[in-house]
């Protein structure tokens, strides 16, 4: 009888709680709405009408989609080069910024040096890192190639060489590799010491300590590279245009386009052809569907990434 | 539930409205009286220091003019910043804009970024017809929609150096296709170790000016049909042309030596410019180019690009484009606008003045035969290649260069080598401009 006496009070007591629960939740809210959400519906809007950013937007169902996916050529070099990039360019970053960092740790003297020669490289923007590599690996006038023919080797032709091209921007992000190297050494600096103890105890060479201790040690920290490796992979824009630009020579004047991709399309990347779309030849639609397709990859390959993350991940982690 | 469904369709006609209320960029209106005094934004590509100067002293022209109408200019502006300023309207957009192709006026006219100028002209007694050329105005209109008009013109033909011919005993520069390639391959100076001293003619599609489009007007190409469909695989220029090129490549050392030379040339605005600093011996170019070639340590010639070989009456002819000029959709001052766009394309002494200080080719029948323009003979050369019958534009497109842009990237592979069968690939190249064509359409 109490209880059913009490019942509107609790109600409001549960109504209060829900009210504080959103009013801490809301900054969260409205930003993922707001940045999120909004833009999300927009991009899915935009995908089935027809829209020049100057007359009102008309339907036309799954045109885009069609153009998109089935007429438009530069698709599949595009997603092409995004995967390969994403595979091996986040595969060689891992490796090599593990390799870097286990370096770091081990080095007995002037590791204040090794580090540092190894971090600053992170530090130079972006643009003016590919401008220097650009200058760095030009065929005809660059220093590397004098340097490499002057003792006998035939360098490749670098950014000038589509066979090359996305080799040289994978180059170029492991000259930054310092923002890993850092991650990973700390992560191998906390694995535990007398762990390596026990394993000296019973006899174990370097490379069973690494694969027995120090690996289940640092895993969590490199799905973490790798899943956000991931992502900014996928968004991957700037250091393949400024190269590709570059290395092209072509003139860009006040009345011509930065095409994207050069040489043959070879470092064309799914976000600048989305920019290409959408901005220089303002067919929204298109770049909206490619934009949800690049979405919709991203989704799956994350969400795979963090289930095996899961799985690897003990009850302690 | 009734309630859950009613706030979920409120929320849904919310969200639809706030997403087409964001797809209307602000509108402009002719509605302004032009003897009123106001200040028009005017945004050109224009950035080297004389030539600011010289749009400056036309502006200053115009201004005394008229007294009641400031100008306030922007140089060095991109057609990708024009578009983006205008799609997102606001205050600080144009009024009035120009820009240095005419390959996105379809796209300018078709969406109504750049407004009708006819309507301007029918009410201020501008004839068109009477002051410009014709195929000036063709590139400057898209399916009787006049929203550019032509703020002088460029001619491409060729810059040649006297010196290096006069070594190799070349007595005049070439005429023909073959001639060309002859000549070329007598001007390429190899080093010792397999690389340049000196590329005869350098025809690689990304060397500056070297667009395709460009070089293949000398065989006067179909781009579309009557009907708007593309038809670079149905007529012979195209074939012709990449069969040229290649074998100008060829007999000059190949694709890949060239290019590897290519990329030790300095900007094409420099004084490092290839053609400046010897490394070429012809090179296709405009006629601004000369205002770039007082500091040579050569003498050099101007004429026109070789043409092919069974239509040597076409000799004479070159690629045409320009500079174009409109008034911007968002303007709230279109008929003092206008005003400026009429004085800066259609007044004769302005017109040569601006001409003249720019070696730029002016754009109205009277200019074009005006005594006081330049009578330097390299100049005049390019005023030939404009006013000879055979000269032709792009055709305008609904979605501007992008067809263009389509060619080029067919071309790259062409001179790559790796398209092997041309006439197939031309076909796809031509179905591939019809599909962006159409995905452009309303």
């Amino acid at each position: 009888m109490a209880t059913l006496t009490n019942a509107p009070a609790l109600r409001r007591k549960a109504r209060r709680e829900r009210l504080r629960t959103l009013g801490f939740l809301s900054p969260w809210l409205v930003g993922f709405t707001v940045f999120f959400g909004y833009p999300l519906i927009a991009t899915v809007y935009f995908s089935f009408m027809h829209y020049n950013q100057i007359k009102a937007p008309t339907f036309v169902g799954l045109r885009n989609w069609r153009y998109v996916l089935e007429q438009m050529p530069l698709f599949g070099p595009a997603m092409w080069n995004t995967l390969w990039l994403v595979v091996v360019m986040v595969a060689l970053r891992v490796v090599f910024g593990l390799g870097i960092g286990l370096l770091a740790t081990k080095v007995k003297s002037g590791v204040g040096f090794f580090r540092t020669a190894f971090y600053l490289p992170y530090l130079a923007p972006p643009v003016a890192a590919t401008v220097a590599f650009v200058f760095l690996l030009n065929p005809g006038t660059g220093p590397v190639n004098d340097i490499l023919g002057s003792i006998g080797i035939h360098a490749p032709n670098w950014f000038n060489d589509p066979a090359w091209a996305k080799p040289s921007l994978v180059l170029l992000s492991l000259w930054g590799i310092g923002d890993l190297m850092v991650i990973f050494m700390a992560a191998l600096l906390d694995v535990p010491k007398e762990q390596y103890e026990a394993a000296d105890l019973d006899g174990a060479g370097a490379f069973h300590k690494f694969r027995y201790v120090t690996w289940p040690s640092i895993t969590p920290i490199v799905m973490f590279a790798v899943v956000t490796g991931v992502v900014q992979t996928m968004q991957y824009y700037t250091q393949a245009l400024v190269a590709g630009k570059l290395a092209s020579g072509v003139s860009i004047g006040p009345g011509s386009v930065i095409q994207p991709g050069y040489p043959d399309h070879s470092t064309l990347t799914v976000p600048q052809l989305v920019y290409s779309l959408g901005f220089q030849n303002f067919n929204t639609g298109a770049a909206c569907v490619l934009s949800l397709v690049l979405f919709a990859i991203a989704m799956a390959v994350t969400t795979l990434l963090m289930r095996k993350r899961a799985g690897l991940l003990s009850a302690d982690d | 539930m009734a309630r859950k469904l009613a706030a979920l369709a409120a929320a849904l006609s919310a969200g639809t409205l706030l997403l087409t209320g964001c797809a209307n960029p602000s509108t402009g209106s002719a509605k302004d009286d032009p003897t009123k005094p106001v200040t028009l934004k005017f945004w050109h590509g224009w950035s080297e220091d004389s030539e600011v100067k010289a749009i400056d002293a036309s502006i200053a022209r115009f201004e005394k003019l008229h007294p009641n109408i400031k100008v306030k200019a922007t140089g060095n502006v991109t057609d990708a910043t024009v578009n983006q300023a205008l799609r997102a309207g606001g205050g600080d957009a144009p009024d009035v804009v120009s820009s240095f192709t005419t390959n996105n006026v379809g796209q300018y006219c078709s969406s109504g970024m750049w407004v009708d100028l006819d309507p301007f002209m029918k009410k201020t007694g501008l004839d068109k017809a009477k002051v410009f050329p014709k195929t000036l105005l063709d590139y400057t209109s898209y399916q009787g929609a006049q929203c550019a008009l032509p703020l002088l013109a460029d001619a491409y033909g060729m810059y040649y150096n006297k010196d290096a011919f006069a070594q190799a005993g070349i007595k005049r520069p070439p005429r023909t296709m073959s001639e060309l390639r002859r000549d070329a391959v007598k001007l390429t100076k190899r080093t010792k170790s397999g690389g340049y001293e000196r590329v005869g003619f350098m025809p690689n599609f990304r060397l500056y000016q070297n667009s395709p489009d460009r070089f293949l007007a000398q065989w006067g190409p179909s781009y579309f049909d009557k009907d708007g469909k593309a038809r670079l695989a149905k007529g012979k220029a195209a074939k012709e042309f990449y069969a040229t090129t290649g074998e100008l490549v060829r007999s000059q050392g190949g694709y890949g030596p060239l290019e590897t030379f290519r990329t030790s040339f300095g900007d094409e605005m420099s004084s490092q410019n290839a053609f400046l600093t010897g490394k070429l011996a012809m090179h296709m170019d405009g006629e601004w180019r000369g205002l770039f070639m007082k500091g040579a340590k050569f003498n050099w010639g101007t004429a026109p690009l070789p043409v092919p070989d069974d239509r040597p009456e076409t000799y004479g002819r070159g690629y045409l484009t320009g500079t174009v000029v409109g008034i911007a959709h968002s303007s709230t001052h279109q008929n003092a606008a206008w005003e400026l766009v009429k004085f800066l394309t259609a007044n004769t002494d302005q017109v040569v003045a601006f001409a003249n200080a720019i070696h730029n080719v002016p754009s109205t029948k009277a200019a074009l035969t005006s005594p006081k323009l330049d009578s330097d003979p390299t100049f005049r050369a390019f005023l030939d290649i404009a006013q000879n019958r055979y000269s032709t534009a792009l055709p305008p497109s609904i979605n501007g260069g992008q067809y263009v842009v389509s060619l080029q990237d067919f071309s790259y592979g062409v001179e790559a080598g790796k398209v092997h069968d041309l006439d197939a690939g031309l076909r796809k190249l031509d179905d591939e401009i019809d599909a962006d064509n159409l995905q452009a359409q309303n």
